[in-house]
């Protein structure tokens, strides 16, 4: 308790603590955002519960990784990692995702869950088990005498992602694609009967979030580490963020995502880092009480 | 079996037709271990086989173990784990009740090995483990549990009294040195924690900051943070090669000055490699270390060893090999000499043998407590200066000097 109060009179002590706090969360959560942006895409509209979420992410960094072993720049790794998942994920999406759409919801997490320990071992035997990073090379801005610290990786990793989360949304919004996902979520009967292709349409949607995911984890892998058994990290974080989102609220998955990454970072400030998964599962049980306290029953879409 | 009896044959004859080639003709003992080929540990997993055999090819080599006028080389029986202790238990009690194992070598992790433990301790079968650290596995009561390196409390122990030392040197008492300590939830860690507690406290030391680290994220800028504010002359950290990793980058990333900096798991991070200067004067204890002094008469000095393993190996090309192999190589040497003190298979004699061992080796003196943990070789503390790790303390070992401050 004493250790809490002391914690929290550093915060009013010295106030510029308090930006520096908001702003780490801010750019952990963007990260985090947008594989969960993925797996709200995917849950809204196939209604599968993708439990290999966090493994996707992995395998994208690990791509990422490889190359710049290869010598190739690290930047470079974001793009490619997003083509080379985005084409596992038509692969994965045809062999595993497809025979198992119609059956039930416990179907398709066994599917995925075995999906994700599948996809891990692989890495393991592919990469082995060391944790590996890419370390940009870049320097830190400094503010405030040194105290407010954004090193440039971490910024181009939050731009990166800023970047990928908008143009999928443009790309929701306005093309023909992104038109009929959104058809297909709302009412896959209706879309068929309008003419749309529902069967690509899920194809697309699944391995555009394996891309997301891939692009995603390139950019963890230069301010992060990984391994590859980290993925589930992620997919517990990205199914916190949908949930606490609301199904079927894009945007709001990634106001999600960076309040959660905020609210996680002064959690860890005042009651020790080591409690900041617990804060991110509490926060999301309040969430979900106050929802059900609420008890709206307004239809919910994608939007 | 009729194969088996063609090999015993041809080992038969070949004994009578070779009277000199005494190697060829030694009788095959055969232990047994469970160790993480797949899974989380998969990469430690192997680095610990490479020790085991490689102590057996040199065994092997040297003529084999010998005693009660005969001459004996080592065979292990292997079993994957996959980093899961249910299965190492699982695979100990098959390893025992089918294969016949009497002798046991020990798998990877303290974890896998508290898995283990209670198997090898029902069936009375002695194991010698290089791998398990923690402090708990010795205080179980065990009898038949060996172990040839230091446990873990003692990891970051030794910089605390660095510090000491440092704050002595400049005038100043040693208990006005503020230590801040961040480890991982996990037995191994928490074991370095009490460790450094203990010893912070002897000099009456203050703990400022006393934190976890996030078990599932690289990031721990708000302990940092803390520590920018607090100021601490001493940090240390413990997260396995992720919270290595992590560390070396967010200190240089938030421009972090701490007097000293003492983190586990810096090789195994690749620390040098990936941030360059950024871990510069930054302190890693290690178990062993190829520039040390020791030397015995079956692996030859340290620096030996390292270099004929580097040359049997083809993973350890461009880099050195990690003390995680040169340990299992003790342990399997520990077990070769127990053998030949017993003068006897059984099991029971050679566990007696085993809590007798007094050995000088390439890795350092074993000797065992009554509980089974080495109690005779230091934990050694290098520094990365310039990019190469240095042993800095304990002095007798020493190859540099400490730089201190750092930055």
């Amino acid at each position: 308790m004493e250790q809490f109060l002391a914690n929290f009179g550093l915060l009013i002590e010295f106030p510029i603590v308090n930006l520096k706090i908001i702003l780490d969360g801010v750019m952990i959560g963007a990260l985090f955002a947008l594989a969960a942006y993925g797996l709200a895409l995917v849950w809204g509209v196939m209604n599968v519960k993708n439990l290999a979420q966090g493994d996707f992410v992995i395998a994208g960094g690990y791509v990422c990784w490889w190359l710049v072993e290869f010598g190739l720049p690290p930047l470079l790794g974001v793009p490619i990692a997003f083509i080379v998942m985005a084409g596992v994920g038509w692969v994965i999406y045809l062999l595993i995702i497809r025979p198992i759409l119609d059956r039930d919801l416990f179907t398709t997490l066994l599917a995925t869950f075995g999906l994700a320990i599948i996809m891990a071992q692989l890495l393991n035997l592919m990469f082995g088990s060391d944790t590996q990073t890419v370390d940009l090379g870049y320097d830190t801005l400094y503010f405030m005498d040194g105290f407010i610290d954004v090193p440039i990786a971490k910024l181009m990793g939050v731009l990166m992602a800023a970047t990928l989360a908008l143009g999928v949304i443009i790309f929701m919004k306005y093309s023909r694609m992104g038109q009929a996902i959104r058809a297909t979520a709302q009412d896959a009967r209706a879309a068929r009967v309008m003419g749309i292709n529902t069967d690509r349409v899920y194809a697309f949607t699944w391995s555009l979030n394996a891309a997301i995911c891939g692009a995603a984890g390139a950019i963890i892998v230069m301010v992060w580490v990984i391994q590859p058994f980290y993925g589930i990290t992620h997919s517990v974080r990205s199914f916190v963020i949908v949930t606490a989102a609301g199904l079927g609220n894009l945007p709001g998955v990634i106001a999600a995502g960076l309040g959660i990454g905020a609210l996680e970072q002064y959690g860890a400030h005042i009651f020790g880092i080591g409690y900041q998964q617990a804060i991110a599962v509490i926060l999301l049980l309040l969430v979900l009480i106050y929802r059900l306290v609420q008890q709206r029953r307004v239809r919910q879409s994608l939007q | 079996m009729r194969a088996n009896l063609s090999v015993l044959g041809l080992v038969a004859g070949a004994t009578m037709l070779l009277p000199g080639a005494a190697s060829a003709a030694c009788e095959t003992i055969t232990l047994g271990s469970a160790i993480s080929l797949t899974g989380k540990y998969a990469t430690n997993g192997m680095h610990t086989q490479n020790g085991y055999e490689f102590a057996i090819e040199k065994i092997a080599a040297a003529g084999g173990a010998k005693f009660g006028g005969k001459c004996y080389n080592f065979k292990v029986i292997y079993y994957d784990d996959e980093s899961k202790g249910d299965r190492a238990a699982t695979l100990t009690e098959r390893l025992i009740n089918q294969d016949k194992v009497q002798y046991m070598l020990g798998p990877y992790s303290s974890g896998m090995t508290k898995a283990i433990a209670p198997v090898t301790e029902k069936y009375q079968i002695p194991m010698v483990e290089a791998e398990g650290a923690s402090r708990s596995l010795f205080t179980q009561g065990y009898k038949y549990l060996f172990a040839v390196l230091s446990t873990s409390e003692q990891y970051l122990a030794s910089a605390v009294a660095l510090a000491a030392e440092k704050a002595k040197e400049s005038g100043k008492d040693p208990s006005s040195v503020k230590v801040a300590v961040a480890v991982e939830n996990d037995p191994f860690s928490l074991d370095i924690r009490a460790g450094v507690l203990e010893d912070a406290k002897k000099f009456g030391m203050k703990v400022v900051i006393d934190e976890q680290l996030p078990r599932d994220l690289a990031d721990m800028s708000a302990i940092l943070t803390k520590v920018k504010l607090l100021k601490p002359d001493l940090l240390l950290v413990s997260g396995h090669s992720k919270g290595a990793a992590t560390a070396v980058r967010q200190i240089d990333e938030q421009n972090v000055k701490v007097p000293m900096i003492g983190i586990t798991h810096c090789e195994a991070a690749k620390v040098t490699k990936e941030f360059g200067d950024a871990a510069n004067d930054i302190l890693c204890p290690t178990q062993w270390a190829e520039t040390m002094t020791y030397s015995d008469p079956l692996f030859g000095s340290a620096a030996q060893y390292h270099d004929e393993v580097q040359a049997r190996f083809e993973m350890y090309k461009g880099r050195s090999v990690p003390y995680q192999t040169a340990q299992a190589s003790a342990a399997m040497y520990v077990f070769m000499d127990a053998f030949q003190r017993a003068g006897s298979l059984d099991k029971e004699k050679v566990r007696d043998a085993i809590a007798a061992t007094d050995l000088k080796t390439f890795y350092g003196d074993i000797r065992f407590s009554e509980a089974g943990n080495n109690i005779a070789k230091p934990m050694a503390l290098r520094q990365i200066q310039n990019g190469k790790y240095n042993v800095v303390s304990p002095p007798e070992f020493a190859s540099a000097k400490v730089n201190w401050p750092r930055g």
